[in-house]
């Protein structure tokens, strides 16, 4: 895997920039193309980020005013006006990032280890500066010695800045969302 | 009188509690039979059936019940059982319908729980009724609506309702009263948080003004670091102020909060969430839309008065915990002695401008959220006092903080002399050590 540069914080996600901004861009850059080989390969990125507690480095992968949702009801229209297993905006995701390094976050004392698979993934719709990208995701967490399995669907809305790509948002419906559940710590 | 019987009361000692009551399986079936099986207990609310039969599928302690509106509009709980061979008849967590069918045979209810047909009646014994009330999807013998919240006993005798919740009946008040237009919704979905630990160490943390700045340090720590600078859409705002109060030094908890409990194990944290000072802050353009919206159906007077009553969690014993501010409601589930639910619910105040619902949403992430930066430090918490609990350490724990300066307060009540007195503990184990052993008598003042 490709080292990835630390993006800095961008002002605006490219897709609001006018268009002949953009345009000017993708002259630039014919060969990065927002194709599915390309996001797919974002994702296990992502996945190991997780999997290898980068989670600074997984912020990193959000844009400036990126969020994370995962909803508690199958179909949730909007993390608003209803509660959600976590919805996070910037803000809250930055603060949820930099607790997970605190010593003492205690829910993660010992530490989870988890281990993921991303697969059957598909763009749904976009172009070439901005996509959604469907795909199946299935979580182990090991932890104290007890093991958990997590099913879901995740839903990235990918954006392209300066030929990185970057998480506009990201949506995580978790098959058991409604369940009754231990603690979630660890983002999915 | 079984062994157990006799052991009760030396479990519960002044200042100091055996740590067997949590951990006990023996324990455990006999509160579900005495506590959860007798005391009243918060089964729903009536905004979850609005309409003849609408149903709402609970459990009280461990039975599964139904609350359901019937065809007449009045609420009733039945005990979620088959009378022909006891298969559970209502499956689904909430619905509307017009009669419970039973999947097995085919037994049918009125919304009431009176049996409506049995097919192959012909084949029973004489005497066999249908019309026999004893065969039926029982009602539960006591069910009594405070203002909406609907609670029911599985006794047949006891304290009345009203005189069960003494004083907390204006905790209840005060969460109807601070909708512009009187009147209350279950909104916003639900959160089911589980953890493997007692149900008593749950209610037991909720009026604990001694840990947060402890438990709750890495969120507390993140928050203080957060940038106001970076992107919010507003729930991050809210979570960050509510996690940077969490850091409040003790000085604060000493000086400003008060604790407050009454007869039959109640409790609630007091002052806390001065609008003020604290939580929702009133610079806030939303609140202080919501307040003009409060000052014009209310009138001025009756808007102060409600906003005057600062409540953090008010917790009614044995299963439920309501925090007005934020229109949360909290039902405990016991499951096993080492298992616990929590139903963690929000309400809409009709009236209140519709931003104030998101942000009641934002909080009951913060809050009440299985994914929560804070509850998680909780969950994990009752975790470890299952796992301590487990061990050979010392069988006494200590509840005594604040033992020798609690004073007497109105209305039959006990306040610390500030909020970091475990008094709201030594005060459920009175009511418990009653239920336990004399039923519905007086509670007793064993551990205070
Ligand atoms: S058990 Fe319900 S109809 Fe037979
Ligand atoms: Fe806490």
């Amino acid at each position: 895997m490709a080292k990835r540069r630390r993006p800095k914080p961008k002002p605006r996600a490219p897709s609001r920039r006018p268009v002949l901004v953009a345009r000017h861009r993708a002259a630039l850059r014919v060969s990065e193309t927002l194709d599915l080989n390309r996001c797919e390969r974002f994702l296990q990125h992502e996945a190991r980020l997780l999997d290898d507690g980068k989670f600074d480095d997984w912020l990193a992968l959000f844009t400036p005013d990126g969020s994370y949702w995962v909803p508690s009801e199958p179909d949730q229209d909007n993390p608003h006006d209803t509660v959600s297993l976590i919805y996070d905006d910037r803000r809250l995701l930055e603060t949820r990032v930099r607790r997970l390094a605190s010593p003492r976050i205690y829910s993660q004392e010992p530490r989870s280890r988890t281990s993921r698979i991303v697969s059957n993934v598909s763009i749904e719709d976009g172009d070439n500066n901005a996509c959604t990208v469907r795909s199946k995701l299935l979580m182990v967490e090991y932890r104290r010695g007890g093991q958990r399995l997590f099913a879901g669907t995740a839903f990235h809305r990918l954006v392209q800045a300066d030929g990185l790509i970057l998480i506009a948002s990201k949506r995580v419906n978790l098959l058991n969302c409604d369940a009754p559940l231990d603690g979630i710590v660890v983002p999915f | 009188m079984s062994n157990i019987d006799a052991e009760l009361d030396r479990l519960i000692a002044p200042g100091r509690v055996h740590r067997r009551i949590y951990t006990d399986p023996a324990i455990f079936e006999l509160e579900m039979d005495r506590i959860f099986g007798a005391a009243w207990i918060y089964v729903g609310h009536e905004s979850q059936i609005k309409k003849p039969g609408d149903y709402f599928a609970t459990r009280m302690g461990r039975k599964p019940v139904v609350l359901v509106r019937d065809e007449q509009g009045a609420v009733r709980v039945i005990h979620n059982q088959c009378a022909h061979r006891g298969a559970m008849v209502v499956a689904t967590d909430q619905g509307k319908a017009a009669e419970f069918i039973c999947c097995y045979h085919g037994w049918t209810y009125h919304l009431d729980g009176r049996i409506k047909a049995v097919p192959l009646n012909h084949g029973y014994p004489q005497g066999f009724d249908t019309k026999n009330p004893k065969m039926a999807m029982l009602p539960v013998p006591r069910v009594k609506s405070y203002r909406g919240f609907v609670f029911a006993s599985d006794a047949s005798d006891g304290p009345g309702l009203e005189e069960w919740l003494g004083h907390m009946t204006t905790s209840l008040d005060d969460m109807i009263d601070r909708a512009p237009e009187g009147e209350i919704e279950i909104a916003g979905g639900v959160f089911k948080h589980a953890y493997d630990g007692n149900w008593k160490v749950y209610f037991e943390n909720l009026c604990d003004a001694a840990h947060p700045l402890f438990t709750h340090r890495s969120s507390i720590d993140a928050a203080q670091q957060q940038s106001d600078d970076v992107h919010s859409d507003g729930a991050g705002e809210i979570a960050i102020r509510q996690m940077r109060q969490n850091g409040a030094p003790y000085s604060f908890w000493e000086s400003q909060v008060g604790i407050w409990t009454y007869p039959n194990g109640h409790s609630y944290l007091g002052d806390y969430h001065d609008d003020a000072k604290l939580v929702a802050a009133l610079k806030d353009p939303v609140f202080r839309e919501y307040i003009a919206a409060l000052e014009r159906k209310k009138g001025k007077a009756e808007a102060k008065r409600v906003l005057e009553v600062r409540r953090w969690n008010s917790n009614i014993y044995p299963n439920v915990s309501l925090m007005s501010q934020f229109q949360q409601l909290r039902v405990v589930h016991p499951i096993a002695v080492n298992r616990t639910v929590v139903h963690s619910y929000s309400f809409r105040l009709k009236g209140a401008p519709d931003q104030m619902f998101r942000n009641t949403i934002s909080f009951a992430n913060i809050v009440n959220g299985t994914g929560s930066l804070v509850l998680t430090d909780d969950l994990e918490i009752y975790n470890r006092l299952e796992m301590g609990m487990s061990s050979e350490g010392s069988e006494w724990l200590q509840i005594g903080r604040g033992y020798q300066s609690d004073v007497g307060d109105a209305h039959g009540g006990r306040r610390g002399k500030n909020s970091t007195s475990e008094v709201y503990i030594r005060n459920m184990l009175d009511a418990w050590l009653g239920l336990m052993t004399k039923g519905h008598a007086a509670p007793v003042r064993a551990a205070s």
